[in-house]
Formats: C-alpha cells, structure tokens, sequence
C-alpha cells in the first residue's frame, strides 16, 4: 500500500508515466465507448483504430533507429514491405505460382516471429557495410534502400505476384477467445477462433497486446547495457568505443531491433488487410513514420506513440473526412463558389484538403525541428541535447 | 551470427582498400561494359545511337543537378534534399512565366530565343531566391545542431516544396510546351535531332560558365576557400554566410535551368519528378565525387548513359535498383567517387 | 631500486606515425614498467596525445610495435584495446554531457557486463541482478573519486574538477591494467593537484598501470617512477625524474634553443 502510494507520489508529474496511464487507459476503454457512441455501429472506428495500431508498431520500431540511435533511417517502409511480403508467401496459396510449387501456411503467431527475423536480419545486412557511413549519407543510402525494396517486390512477379500483390492471406487463429456483446454474440468462449474482419475488436485486442509487449520490451533495452550504449553512441562515438562500447556493433543492433518491428508489424497488416501490395511502402509511408516519431518526441517510447496516434488520426479520420465538412460548410455559408473546381485552377476545396497532405508533413518536420526539436513529449535527455545550449543547473536527471 | 555481421564492415573495409576495390570495379565495369556490347551488338546501330544521345542528354541535366549538391555538400556538409525539387520548380515557374511572354505550343521560331532566355533567367533567379529563404529558414538556424535536425529539416523542405507544387498544380502530370525545333538529321547512322543538340550545348554552356565563374571569380573563389577550411577563410575576411547564401542561389540557378531543359526536353513534369530525379543526380554527384565540380559533371554524364542503356538494352524496371546500387557501392568501396577527394566517413 | 622482475606492461618499439607530409611520432620506443607511475612530458605539439592514440588505437602507427601484455596491439581498434584492458581520459575531457554521471560511470562497466540482449529484452533475474551490481559499482567507483554526491546529475552541470574525477571513475570502471591520462590536471588549481596525486596513489595501490600525460612538471616530478621526454616527436630522454629533470636536452626542448 506504502509502496503503491510511493509510486504514485514519483509519478505524478511525469509526463511519460502519464502518457502511459493516458494511453492504456484509452485502449481498454476505447472499444466500449466507440460502440456505445455509436449504438453498435462503432465498428469501423474500432478496426480504423486497430489499423492505427500498426502505425504505433512502427513508430515504436523507428524510434529505436532515429530516436535511441540517432541514425536517420529515411527507408523504414522498406522493412515494413519484408515483414508484409514475408507474412504473403508464408500464409497465403501464392508460393504456388513460385519456382517451388508449393504454397506455404504457416500459422500466423509463428509467422509473426519469422517475419520479425527476416526484417532483422535484412536490418542487419543493410546496417554491415553502410553504418560507418556519416549521417547524411548513411540517410540516402536508407532512402534508396527504401526505393529499391519495393520495386524488388514488385518485379519478382513469381514470387510475389508483382503488382497485383499477394491477397487471401491466412487470418490468425486460437483454440480458444472471449466473445460477447460486441462481436454480436452471447459472452462466452469461442472455440478454434478465427480472426474475420467482421470482429474488429478481435484485431483491436490483439495489436493492443502486440504493442504492450512491444513497449515492456523496448523500454527494457532502453536501460540496459545496450540502451545506454546506443545514448553513449550518439553523445561522443569516439568516448563510447574509447570505453570499450562496439559501435559498429551498437549501431547495427539499433538497424536491426528497429527493423524487427516492422516485420512484426508487417505481418500483422497483411493478415488483417488480407493483402500486400507493392504500392503500399513507398517514400510516403517511410516519412510519415519519420513525422510521427519527430513529431511525438524523438527517443521517447510514449512520445513516439502518440505522434503516431495523433498523425494517424488526422491522416486517416480528420483529413479524409474534412473535404466532406468543408464542402458542407462553404455550402452552408453560402460560398458554394469554393466547391466548384474552376478553370484556373482552383480544384474545389475539397480535392484542396486532399492535397494539403505532403506540405502538411513538410511543416510538421520543418516546424517542430526549428520551435520543439524535442517534440509533443520529449524525453528529458533529447529535450537537453536538441535544444543545446539551454542551461539548467539544478537539473536532476529523472527520465 | 550478429557477430558475424558485425565482422563484415571490416571485411569490407579490407575489400574497401584501394587496390581490391579498383580492382573489382574494374572487373565489374569490365563485365558490364561487355553485357552491354552484347546487346548492342544484337539490335542495331541506329539504336545504340539514339540511345546515346538520350543518355548524353538527360546526363547533361542530371549534371546540372548534380552541380549543385556538390557544392553545397562541399560548403556546408549538408545533402540539400530539396535541391531536386528546386529542380522541378524550375520547370513549374517557367510553366507560369510562358503564357506572360506569350510563349506557347505551336509558335516556335527564332522570334522566340529571346523571351524564352528571359523567362530561363527569371526562372533561375526565382528558384535561387527559393533555395537561399530555405537555406537561411531551415538550414543555418541549425548549423550548431546534432546533426540528425537539419537532415530532418532538409527532407521537411523537400516535402513542403513538393506538396506546394501539389497544391499548385495538382498532382498530375503537367505538359510542358514543344518549343524546340524537331528537325532531326542523319550524320553517318547516327539520327540526331536538334532538340537533343540544344539541351547538351546548353547544359555545356552552363557548366562552362560556372567552371570559369568558380575558379577565376572572387566569389567563386571564396566558395571554393569556404568549402576546404571554413575557419581560415573566416580569418581572410570572407563572410561566410553570404557564401553559402552564394552557393545556394548558384546551385540552384543551375538546378531550375535544369528543370527547363527537363520540361522542354521531355515536355512533361509533375510534383515528384524531383524526388527521383535528384536522388539519380545525387548518386551521380557522389559517383563522380562528391565536392569535386567536374566530377559532378562526369557523374552525371556517366549516370545518364547508364540509365539510357540499361532502360533500353536491359529491364527498365530494374533500372533504379541498378542506380541505387551504384550509390550504395560507390559509398561503401570508393566514398571519395571517381575524381573526389572529399571522404564521406567519420 | 630493485631490479625489474616483470616484463613491461606496455613497450613501444619503433613507432613512427605520420600525417600525410608530417612525422608526428618518429621512431618511439620506451618501455612502461608495470604497476607504477609512468609520465611523457614535452612541449606542446610532440607528439604526445597522438602516441597516446596510436597506443589506444585511434591512429593506426604508420609502422613499429605497440606490445601490451606480450601481444602487439598496433592498430587494433579502440573499443578491442578497451576490452584488452586499456582505458584512458582526454585532453578535452570527453563525458557523455547529457547523461548522468552515474550513468556515465555504468557505460564505462559495459564492457565487462554479461548481460545478453534476450536478458534485457525480457529483464530476466540475471539481467536484474547485474543491472543492480553494476549501479552499486558504479556509485562505488564515484565514491573513489570522491564525487559520488553528483551521480544523478548531468555530466555537463559539474565543475570543471569533478568533470576531470568523473573521466577518470567512467575510465576505472572499464577495470583496465593501464590507465592513460591525457594531461588530468589541467586547469586545476593547486589544491585539486594535490588531491589528483593522492587518487593517483590510490589507483597504483590497486594495481592498476598510471601513464600520464602532464605539462605541470611539479606533479609530474612528485607522482611518476619514470619519465619519457618527446620533442617534434622524438625520444630525447628517458628514465627516473631526477635524471629526466637534469638532461641538458629536455632543459634545452623546453626552453628553447638561445637565440
């Protein structure tokens, strides 16, 4: 009681504690007050937030690069493509049309695993002979990394059905699940349970714990041997291989780790979209990644989290839906001239909404790296470090 | 096993050293070089020449991109993400400029040289304005910054000049005005037209002039001082931010000239064509040497040719694997590029 | 003194580096006598910090022999000469700004810590176990330097002397046999120098090797066994401080040729 009352008192006013508490509370509730929001029909919102899940994977994956490490890897979808690619021809009927003839099911939760090592390792073999590479360059070498992985898949048409991509992936099963009122059904248990798009909530619970797992995993490195390498690393790499550190080592691991998230991710999205298309991980799709990890806080895991969650839902709710409210509002205002796409060309404004995503990003990274470099939520040491040249004497380091 | 991997950069490094590497690259060029004359050899000779002078040609532009990224790498150490979207721009304000000189389709003729050079050099100006506002917005206020924020702010850049474009113009692809003559005539096998004749000599042209500015100019030569030790040419009272500010507007006067020549040349551009288009100019920068002038030149010449060839002999679609390939491999074995000194690592 | 029993911790044979047109070290050899004070003086630009790196493996020599505990280590790299045991300070004092002190001291264990990466991924007990021995390792090697009352703050915001103490705790805790230390007492004002040839005395009771760099010739004369001078990157003398302190050569190096 003393001990809960204590930790209470610590973490009050931590923010990243906070955003925690903030956040799991949010994810248990979520479902619940969606549907009763919306009188049972809160499904889509529940597997739009199911979806976003997979964006907080990979924010908490890049983090590790761009945030612990400190290397900006500007081709992350790439990884994100191989743990997808991995999931279609491991769980799918199209090794079939592959030089082995033979298609490939193998359950998901073990898949899930294999596409975390292929990503690994494809982390790894990018990350051996760039990674002593300087900064800028080490960051073309990932977006031209990024650019080629996708044209690979889309060119390797036996194996991957080239542009048309993989579809009807294996969904995941388990001998046994919870259902009830909001699957429909009497509250019970389900035996040999599939995972149907039609039970959003299945794939909202299990990205939930994909993440929890993720995070307890990731904020165990952190202050670990390897976590305080990766920060001596990117302090003073000369002091930290003078200590003994082997950054070359350091820094692959970082690639590597970081990369593993997005297989894992990966194969979550293509079992739960059911397809995999090469149009999926272009450059977009890397910096919007890149804008969600700067945006939320550069090197802090709940940062990360909630520049993912916070760009997911304007990319994927507010934006698509406001060309629809601004049409209705110039309309309502009177100004229907604005909806009209004219000759000169103005598009109507809500093709105008639609296009204002790429500047958008642009701001966001511009903007936050010239007024907050630290981000939304900062962890204290990369608020210190980015902001050089702030002076706080009497500063206790408590992140 | 992560062992082993970590052991492979110092592998490499042993494979890196000069006389292995060289030799490699020779073995691979030479490999390459006798693929090519395979193909060659299978189709005709009017083809390869065509396919020549397409590969001279867009050289030629990737050059003048190229020129660009080496210097401002050379300067301030910094890759300028948005340079090739500057290059785009290029195409998109002289789109803008054509109808208020009343250049358009159809109405070629020498009467049009001079608007046309006019609107060139609006453009240019206009697109070195542009680079110097992001060069002193996003670049210079974090000069004394880790070295991860203005790689962030510089695709940042690139992202908002794309998206303006966007914006602008939508996301299609914008038709670019024919105004070049489309005679053609045969020399021998070779079929030339005098489209493609114009855009080398004027990319020539360019290339000379900045040569000549860079090493007998004062400014030129404070670029090239700024560029090998800022401090001392600090102390010899040059200033330096007015120098970089130099080398932005130069690099992209040259880029925005590019872009016109893209647009007259292949009468079409649209808001991502600088994404691809500068990381192919930026591979040839580092293939020829990154900081070295002719070598931005050269790599950009040689970049061209290969992208022709491969798209025509071999498989386009494997095509930009081939170039990033390339930027990868000259990274990781040759940093310094064909004619650089400059070495790329810490 | 006795005779020496044990071969030499550290022996330089030959070593040349050069930078380019410029010999920087030029045909080094001495030999560092284990479990004593070893200086290298000379004036400023001999070569000294640059023998210190081809010793640690910053430069690679340009030729000759680094023997450290019967194996030539010339041009092994930094992190593997840490491992080997070697450990050092710098001349500009390079901590991990914004990390804390104690931090600071925990990345210098890192090189003896067992730990794997599943341990610390799923922070098993062993995990936990050594985490917690090498937090109170790390308070202990604070304590020796006497600065343990600043472990939880940022290595940027302590003095100048503790920065220097905090160097060399980060250095302890790579348990090296050889210690280097580029030039420890720089800036520090009398008082501190006394304290510093004290913590000297009490790493060379604990068996560990002392090379130092130092310019104060005060110190330098009090605290070492043997001397090394270095002039334009040549051995102009070598031996006792007495000896060293009386070459009409390092006399002449240091003050100059008369005019």
């Amino acid at each position: 009681m003393i001990r809960a009352r204590q930790f209470l008192r610590e973490n009050a006013r931590n923010p990243n504690a906070i955003a925690y508490a903030v956040m799991g509370v949010g994810a248990l509730a979520f479902p619940a007050v969606i549907q009763f929001a919306n009188n049972g029909n809160g499904d889509y919102l529940v597997s739009l937030a199911a979806d976003s899940g997979v964006y907080v994977l990979l924010a908490i994956g890049l983090n590790v690069v761009v945030g612990f490490a400190g290397l900006l890897d500007l081709g992350y979808a790439a990884f994100f493509a191989i743990g997808s690619y991995t999931y279609g021809m491991l769980a799918s009927e199209q090794l079939i049309s592959s030089p082995i003839h033979h298609a490939v099911h193998i359950p998901f939760w073990i898949a899930l695993l294999i596409g975390m090592f292929v990503a690994a390792g494809a982390g790894a073999l990018l990350g051996a002979p760039t990674l002593r590479l300087r900064g800028d360059y080490l960051a073309i070498v990932t977006l031209g990394f990024g650019e080629i992985v996708p044209v690979f898949f889309r060119n390797m048409r036996a194996w991957t059905s080239g542009v048309n991509g993989i579809s009807a992936l294996d969904v995941p099963t388990l001998p046994f699940w919870i259902t009830g009122p909001w699957a429909n059904a009497q509250l019970g248990i389900e035996h040999n349970f599939r995972f149907v798009s039609f039970n959003p909530t299945a794939w909202y619970v299990l990205v939930v714990i994909l993440i929890s797992l993720s995070v307890i995993g990731v904020n165990n490195l952190y202050r670990s041997r390897l976590g305080r390498a990766w920060m001596a690393v990117r302090e003073d790499e000369t002091a930290a291989a003078a200590m003994g550190v082997n950054t070359v080592n350091t820094k692959l691991l970082a690639f590597a780790i970081g990369a593993s998230f997005s297989g894992f991710a990966g194969a979550f999205y293509g079992a739960k979209l059911s397809l995999v298309s090469p149009d999926s991980f272009g450059f977009i799709v890397s910096i919007t990644i890149l804008s969600m990890v700067v945006l939320g806080g550069m090197g802090n895991i709940p940062g990360a989290m909630i520049g993912a969650l916070l760009l997911y839902s304007i990319l994927y709710y507010f934006l698509p839906a406001a060309p629809a409210q601004a049409s209705a509002l110039a309309h309502s205002v009177g100004m229907d001239w604005l909806n009209q796409s004219s000759p000169n060309g103005w598009p109507g404004i809500s093709e105008f909404i639609h296009r204002l995503q790429f500047i958008m990003f642009g701001l966001i990274l511009v903007g936050i790296m010239l007024l907050r470099p630290q981000g939304l939520l900062p962890s204290r040491l990369r608020a210190q470090e980015l902001k050089r040249g702030v002076h706080d004497e009497s500063a206790v380091v408590t992140a | 096993m992560i062992g082993a991997l970590a052991r492979m950069p110092s592998t490499l490094r042993t494979l890196g050293s000069s006389q292995v590497s060289n030799l490699i690259g020779l073995l691979i060029v030479a490999a390459a070089l006798a693929l090519t004359l395979q193909h060659v050899l299978q189709h005709s000779a009017s083809l390869f020449f065509q396919i020549l002078i397409i590969g001279i040609a867009d050289g030629s532009i990737y050059a003048l991109i190229a020129l660009g990224y080496t210097m401002v790498y050379g300067i301030i150490e910094l890759i300028n993400f948005a340079h090739g979207d500057v290059f785009t721009l290029g195409g998109y304000f002289s789109l803008a400029l054509f109808p208020i000189f009343g250049i358009a389709e159809g109405k070629a003729g020498f009467g049009y040289v001079i608007p046309l050079l006019i609107v060139a050099l609006i453009t240019m100006l206009l697109c070195g304005l542009v680079n110097i506002t992001i060069e002193r917005v996003a670049y210079r206020p974090l000069r004394n910054a880790p070295r991860l924020a203005p790689l962030i702010t510089a695709i940042g850049m690139s992202s908002v000049l794309e998206g303006a474009m966007y914006l602008w113009r939508g996301p299609f692809s914008l038709h670019y005005p024919d105004l070049l003559p489309l005679t053609r005539f045969n020399i021998g096998p070779v079929n030339i037209g005098v489209k493609d004749l114009i855009v080398i000599a004027f990319a020539v042209i360019l290339v000379v002039v900045f040569t000549l500015f860079i090493n007998l100019s004062k400014l030129g030569k404070a670029m090239r001082a700024t560029a090998q030790d800022r401090d001392a040419a600090q102390l010899m009272g040059i200033d330096i931010n007015r120098t970089i500010s130099a080398t932005f507007f130069i690099g992209a006067a040259l880029a925005g000239a590019g872009g016109i020549t893209w647009g007259l040349y292949i009468s079409s551009v649209d808001p991502f064509l600088g994404f691809i288009t500068g990381l192919i100019a930026f591979t040839a920068a580092v293939f020829g040497g990154i900081g070295n002038i002719p070598g931005a030149a050269l790599g950009g010449l040689l970049i061209g040719l290969i992208r022709a060839f491969s798209d025509s002999y071999f498989d386009s679609s494997w095509t930009e694997v081939l170039i990033f390939g390339i930027l990868i491999a000259t990274l990781v074995f040759r940093p310094t590029g064909l004619l650089g000194m400059r070495v790329p690592e810490k | 003194m006795s005779a020496q029993v044990e071969p030499p911790i550290l022996s330089l044979q030959g070593v040349i580096k050069r930078f380019g047109g410029l010999t920087a070290v030029d045909q080094v050899s001495f030999d560092v006598p284990k479990g004593q004070v070893f200086a290298l003086i000379g004036p400023n630009g001999a070569g000294k910090t640059t023998l210190f790196n081809c010793i640690t493996g910053m430069h690679i020599p340009t030729a000759g022999r680094v023997v450290f505990e019967n194996r030539d280590i010339a041009g092994t790299k930094p992190y593997r000469t840490a491992q080997l045991g070697i450990a050092r300070t710098f001349q500009n004092i390079r901590l991990f700004e914004y990390m804390s002190a104690l931090d600071n001291v925990k990345v210098g264990e890192h090189v003896r810590m067992k730990a794997k990466l599943w341990d610390a991924i799923f922070r098993t007990p062993f995990a936990r176990r050594e985490e917690r021995e090498v937090s109170e390792r790390a308070m202990e090697y604070l304590r020796f330097v006497g600065i343990e009352r600043h472990a939880d703050n940022y290595a940027r915001n302590l003095a100048y002397g503790q920065q220097r103490r905090l160097e060399i705790a980060r250095a302890l805790a790579t348990e090296p046999h050889l210690l280097l230390l580029d030039e420890p007492a720089a800036g520090f004002t009398p008082q501190e120098k006394v304290e510093l040839m004290a913590l000297v005395d009490k790493i060379i009771s604990r068996g560990i090797t002392v090379f130092l760099i130092e310019h104060d010739m005060k110190v330098v004369m009090e605290v070492s066994q043997r001397i090394v001078v270095l002039d334009h990157g040549e051995k102009i003398a070598e031996g006792p401080p007495t000896e060293v302190r009386n070459n009409p050569r390092v006399i002449e190096a240091y003050l100059g040729k008369s005019a």
